[in-house]
């Protein structure tokens, strides 16, 4: 039985799930949802998923959301194929999820807010938090600041392997390099930068990129 | 073996968390104050535990762990075999609690912890509580807790019948909110929200926690 994912393929927590499936070598299927017209927002859609949010899979009598945790389950689920994305032990496997952690709690508030400022927020001609956008700047520079000091010691987020960890950051950092004026955060962090090379180097994340963007880019 | 050691502070709602979380894996630990109002979690030593410099720490063994979320998730792991089962038994059960753990982390704690911040933490430092800030928070916490009422209209728990990491990640930001911030409406307005919140917060795991999280 194939998983359906519900949501635009360009969306970044769609992208995060698509990356792990194919990680994993999870065969999917994608039914795409016009946010543009607020397909998300109507009741065939909040009864899969309440919160009005994407992305939503349906795998057998399962239905779930929320990215990080469809993330974690799939690679938890198929832990004998493809990539091994939790570490090999439990302490590995602990360190995978700090790291997720961190990127959920300290990464994701601050890339969030300076994608849709500087992306998200002209399209729909919502005047931009000039502010906000160089608070956030700023405070996701203090938190690469550590990610320097860590990459500069690991190969990886958790260690010297690849795993979920690095997998949640790339739909972010995808956003940040080509839809903002914020890539310097990166791409002027020489290990961070380093890190960004490799992990977006592999063909699973080239494939979700190959699936499209949205169609308003130039 | 050495035993658990937990550097926190009993203030945080972070910190609450993973106390709840030992107590109900049944085990013991050591905890460290780190001293919040004198900024240690932000000196040297302390850094040296946790780069991002935010409570809580866990030692355990060899390993060094931050991220209260990821911390609780290891004992709830590594201790399977002791105290209360807090990831289900299935595995879909399992993709259920980490569902609804992060609906908690991302849809329910910031509006949550936004109250809580105005409110009490504001005017602690000197400061003047926004209520515009306060009000629209508590807006989308209203939001958030509506589809909350829903699902525990047909579910005893979040994740399901069962007890989980899922409520439990809730106990320290509803009890800040609730107990300590005086903005309990939200919850106790909405029957099945209520009951859950009564049922949670009654955990004698849970009670010790609270005990000690007083201003």
């Amino acid at each position: 039985m194939v998983v359906k994912l519900f949501g635009p393929a360009f969306a970044a927590s769609s992208r995060r799930v698509l990356a792990c499936l194919i990680e994993k070598d999870v065969e999917f299927e994608i039914v795409p949802l016009d946010l543009l017209n607020g397909e998300h927002k109507k009741p065939e859609f909040l009864a899969l998923q309440p919160f009005g949010k994407v992305p939503v899979v349906q795998d057998g009598s399962l239905t779930l959301f929320e990215s990080r945790a469809i993330v974690r389950y799939y690679a938890e689920k198929y832990a004998a194929q493809g990539t091994c994305l939790l570490g090999k032990t439990l302490e590995e496997r602990a360190l995978v999820e700090q790291w997720l952690e961190v990127e959920g709690q300290n990464f994701r508030p601050h890339g969030d807010a300076l994608v849709y400022q500087l992306f998200v927020a002209p399209i729909f001609n919502v005047p931009q938090d000039k502010a906000l956008i160089e608070s956030s700047a700023q405070k996701l520079g203090e938190v690469l600041d550590v990610y320097e000091e860590r990459l500069s010691k690991s190969k990886y987020l958790a260690g010297d392997f690849y795993s979920l960890a690095d997998l949640s950051h790339l739909p972010s950092i995808e956003y940040i390099l080509s839809a903002t004026d914020k890539g310097y955060l990166i791409k002027n962090r020489r290990h961070v930068n380093a890190w960004w090379e490799d992990i977006s180097s592999r063909s699973a994340w080239k494939k979700v990129l190959a699936m499209g963007g949205y169609s308003g880019v130039n | 073996m050495a035993m658990i050691k937990v550097h926190g502070y009993q203030l945080s709602t972070a910190t609450a968390m993973v106390r709840a979380c030992l107590n109900e894996k049944d085990l013991e630990y050591e905890f460290v104050i780190v001293d919040l109002s004198k900024g240690a979690h932000k000196q040297p030593p302390f850094l040296a535990l946790n780069p991002f410099g935010q409570v809580p720490v866990i030692q355990d063994g060899d390993l060094t762990l931050f991220e209260s979320r990821a911390i609780v998730k290891y004992l709830a792991k590594k201790y399977e075999g002791q105290g209360t089962n807090l990831l289900g038994s299935t595995i879909g059960e399992q993709a259920m609690v980490e569902q609804w753990s992060h609906v908690e982390s991302q849809s329910f704690t910031a509006p949550c912890s936004e109250v809580v911040f105005q409110i009490l933490i504001v005017p602690m430092i000197g400061g003047k509580t926004d209520q515009a800030v306060v009000d629209s928070s508590l807006k989308k916490l209203s939001n958030v807790l509506d589809i909350y009422e829903e699902r525990l209209s047909k579910s005893k728990y979040l994740a399901g019948s069962f007890f989980s990491l899922a409520d439990l990640q809730h106990l320290s930001y509803i009890h800040a909110l609730v107990n300590l911030a005086g903005q309990g409406e939200v919850v106790t307005s909405r029957v099945h929200v209520k009951t859950w919140w009564e049922d949670i917060s009654s955990r004698p795991a849970w009670k010790k926690v609270a005990e000690a999280m007083k201003l």
